[in-house]
């Protein structure tokens, strides 16, 4: 007697499943980064262009043909034409290098969670220096934010050359992280069925009640002014569109297989469509209601610089002139400053390279994203807010149930091809294959708990899942398409759900979609042939600030390597499979 | 003649008080970004109280138990407000060494700071650096309890999963060799005609199958 496929309890599950998977930390770290850099308000349009576009048609052709042949990633393809199991074995190693390096981001969160029970907040002070006379030198120079994430959570070294030890507080974290992840996971579609009710539905009361807070904070209007007014001549710009193409597309999370492996567990009859759209929809707008958010809070931070840049000054002024104290407030500045100027010329002349020029719109131009953003800018945000440590909590537990719910999705691409497997499931049961997934991956992942982790870690995120996954998923459209053929498909999912195909989703399967991933693809492409030798940033303790530096040749050997084991499996596999029939026809003479 | 010594004493005591004289230290203070409207005046008997703070400061160090009001002298008061200010010796011909009232300053600061409503920021001595307060550390950082807190509870919720698993596990591994008249238990097979599981056409817990389902329209009406 065969055991039947485990289900979802409800619809619903299913639903939850893909939106916790899908709204992740991207949605919060960088569509808000995007959104200043391309235009503000205007970056909307490409962005709903490309969502109605490319992301809902490839979001419902993922989860149709994970829905229709009811298997993980490998099978599927493997159904679809034997010669394309690679494409799903492909997914597989891609969600691999994801599952490696996306926990350490959920361990670093919980490092701040349990930082947040402090008072004050270890990263709103500096340290003192050894004599107890001032601070420490390097937080001085960098702020106490920067100094807590770059040296008191990573301690990272100069380069990426100089790896360090292994560093037992992260590492614990990291241990922490994958077993809550393996506590989610165990029971496979049971536990997890359970557990996307609090990540899908959590991260919203969490954005909620920021958003409440933020938009009462002082200052949180110039962030909004300055985000949503609209630069409409970055419509012009190709780097805009080409962007939102790149944002819809990884954040819908497409090409992993999780997606896939989500919809194998569906009732055949589930009507896919309604919940592709609903989940696209769900995970742009949770995009745009992040930003909001952010950029409040961004208001905040930076009136907060400004006011303290202002307040510098005049306390410079009053000291150097022996003005009357409270004499000089922001109104008067400009006009006390021309006074003094032409009364006192010679001091004057002194002071004036000491007085920074404060600038609200620099303060907001500031344009950060990823770790920096959430590890960095908000954490100088929530300092400055009053019962600092219940802010604190609340935005790193947001951010805990984004990444584990996203993490959900990673090994579930990992371990459904895996317990389809019939020799696999049969030696080992469902909870020993989780467990080892989990602990290889752990080991793996303690690579960057390292003192130079964090560039390996930039290295993994930069360059493990994008060119693979475009084109991925680009093998998928055109295998459904034209190998397995639109027409059969169509019936398939006729037959399968009761509800014709629309010609909409047709049009963009055939042609629109593919050709979009091709000019994305060609895109990054040239973009990395253009730019010569890779760099990246690294953390200078002497200056308190990043510098850029070359990659060494073996960070290069590990990055071809990273994109060439997930893009080679495709034509591997295929190659292998048509050796295999060979042989195979080769050994059995035909039939008469 | 007395005229003639008055005025040599002030003339030395204006010596002695100088800005940016040998062991003259000067001092700021922010009254109004400290106190906002409860702001005080900085006037002649806020002076006062100064002298006498300094002085009392110099009477705790050994050797220096007679300094009086008297001996401490401020000049050059401005309206920011600052002046500095200098510690004679009883004979006050000579200033005590910067290095003693540096010291005595620096263990009475708190008094000084409280006695005026301020704190180091707002009442500045510049060339006397303040010893910062060291941030409290307890004997086990706080995270690390938090930590072994959750770290069990995850641990304790893995082990009762695995082993309730197991448990089922062992019990269905049991149940197929008891009578098989329970036929409640086709929630967990499939039913399998001619060899081909009909997992497609399983209905679960009475849900009816929108594949074949039909409008009650196409339904002739009777």
């Amino acid at each position: 007697m065969e055991k039947a496929r485990p289900l979802w309890a409800n619809p619903l599950q299913f639903v939850f499943a893909c939106i916790s998977y899908a709204v992740g930390l991207g949605n919060v770290w960088r569509f808000p980064y995007l959104c200043q850099m391309y235009g503000g308000g205007s970056f909307l349009v490409p962005y709903i262009i490309m969502l109605i576009v490319e992301g809902m048609p490839l979001l419902y052709l993922e989860l149709a043909v994970g829905q229709r042949m009811r298997q993980g990633s490998i099978g599927a393809w493997r159904t679809i034409s034997p010669y394309l199991g690679g494409v799903g074995l492909a997914s597989m190693v891609v969600s691999f290098f994801l599952s490696t390096y996306y926990n350490i981001i959920n361990a670093w969160a919980f490092w701040y969670l349990f930082h947040s029970f402090q008072d004050p907040l270890p990263w709103s002070v500096c340290p003192l220096n050894d004599n107890h006379t001032g601070y420490d030198q390097e937080c001085e120079k960098a702020s106490s934010t920067q100094y807590f994430w770059y040296r008191k959570t990573l301690n990272i070294s100069p380069s990426i050359q100089d790896s360090g030890r292994v560093q037992w507080e992260p590492a614990l974290c990291l241990i922490l992280a994958w077993l809550v992840v393996y506590l989610c996971i165990l029971r496979g579609t049971e536990s997890t069925g359970k557990v996307v009710y609090f990540t899908a539905l959590l991260p919203y009361c969490v954005l909620i009640i920021y958003l409440v807070r933020g938009l009462t904070l002082h200052g949180a209007t110039n962030g909004l002014a300055y985000m949503f007014t609209p630069k409409l001549e970055q419509l012009a710009n190709p780097k805009a569109w080409i962007n939102a193409a790149t944002q819809i597309f990884f954040s819908l999370g497409l090409g992993f297989g999780s997606l896939i492996a989500f919809a194998s567990y569906n009732e055949p009859s589930n009507n896919c469509q309604k919940h592709a759209i609903i989940v696209s929809l769900i995970n742009s707008s949770t995009s745009v209601f992040a930003s909001i958010v952010t950029f409040s809070i961004y208001g905040f931070k930076a009136t907060f610089n400004y006011e303290s840049c202002l307040n510098k000054v005049i306390l410079l002024l009053t000291n150097s002139f022996d003005l009357e104290d409270g004499f000089l407030t922001a109104s008067n500045l400009e006009q006390v400053k021309s006074y003094l100027e032409s009364t006192f010329p010679g001091k004057y002349s002194e002071v004036l390279p000491q007085m920074k020029n404060c600038s609200l719109q620099s303060e907001l131009a500031t344009a950060v994203q990823g770790t920096g953003l959430s590890f960095i800018v908000y954490t100088e945000a929530i300092k400055n807010m009053e019962v600092s440590q219940l802010w604190s909590a609340l935005y790193f537990f947001m951010l805990l149930m984004l990444g584990i719910g996203s993490m959900l999705g990673n090994t579930a691409a990992i371990l459904t091809p895996l317990t389809d497997n019939k020799v696999i499931s049969s030696h080992l049961p469902k909870e020993a294959i989780s467990g080892l997934v989990c602990f290889v991956n752990c080991v793996i992942g303690l690579v960057f708990t390292m003192e130079a982790g964090n560039y390996w870690f930039d290295i993994f995120n930069e360059y493990a899942a994008t060119l693979s996954l475009l084109l991925i998923v680009l093998v998928e459209t055109i295998a459904v398409c034209y190998v397995y053929g639109l027409r059969r498909f169509e019936s398939d999912l006729k037959a399968m759900t009761g509800r014709a195909l629309n010609w909409y989703w047709k049009a963009m399967w055939a042609g629109v979609s593919p050709l979009l991933i091709i000019s994305l693809f060609v895109f990054y492409l040239s973009d990395y042939i253009l730019t010569g030798t890779l760099q990246y940033q690294a953390w200078d303790a002497s200056q308190g600030q990043l510098v850029t530096k070359d990659y060494p040749p073996y960070a290069l050997a590990v990055i071809g390597l990273l994109v060439a084991s997930s893009i080679m499996c495709i034509p591997l596999v295929a190659l292998g499979t048509f050796i295999m029939r060979c042989l195979k026809r080769g050994d059995t003479p035909p039939v008469a | 003649m007395l005229c003639l010594l008055f005025f040599l004493v002030t003339a030395i005591h204006a010596e002695l008080c100088q800005p940016d004289a040998e062991n003259a230290f000067k001092v700021r203070l922010s009254i109004r970004t400290a106190l906002g409207d409860k702001a005080y005046a900085w006037d002649t008997n806020e002076e006062y109280l100064f002298k006498a703070m300094v002085a009392f400061s110099m009477r705790k160090v050994p050797n220096r138990e007679t300094t009086e009001i008297s001996h401490v002298l401020l000049c050059n008061v401005t309206q920011r407000v600052s002046f500095w200010f200098v510690v004679t010796d009883p004979s006050k011909n000579h200033t005590l060494p910067a290095v003693e009232i540096q010291s005595a300053i620096r263990m009475n600061r708190n008094r000084i700071n409280n006695a005026f409503f301020l704190n180091d920021q707002t009442l500045e001595f510049l060339k006397i650096p303040s010893t910062l307060a060291p941030p409290t550390d307890p004997s086990v950082p706080i995270w690390i309890i938090i930590f072994s807190v959750i770290f069990c509870i995850v641990i304790v919720a893995v082990l009762l999963l695995i082993l309730s698993g197991i448990r089922q596990r062992r019990r269905k591994s049991k149940g197929p060799s008891e009578v098989d008249d329970t036929e409640d238990k086709c929630e967990n097979m499939i039913t399998i005609e001619n060899g081909i599981p009909c997992d497609p056409l399983d209905t679960k817990g009475g849900h009816i199958n929108d594949a074949f389902m039909t409008e009650d329209e196409r339904l002739t009406p009777l």
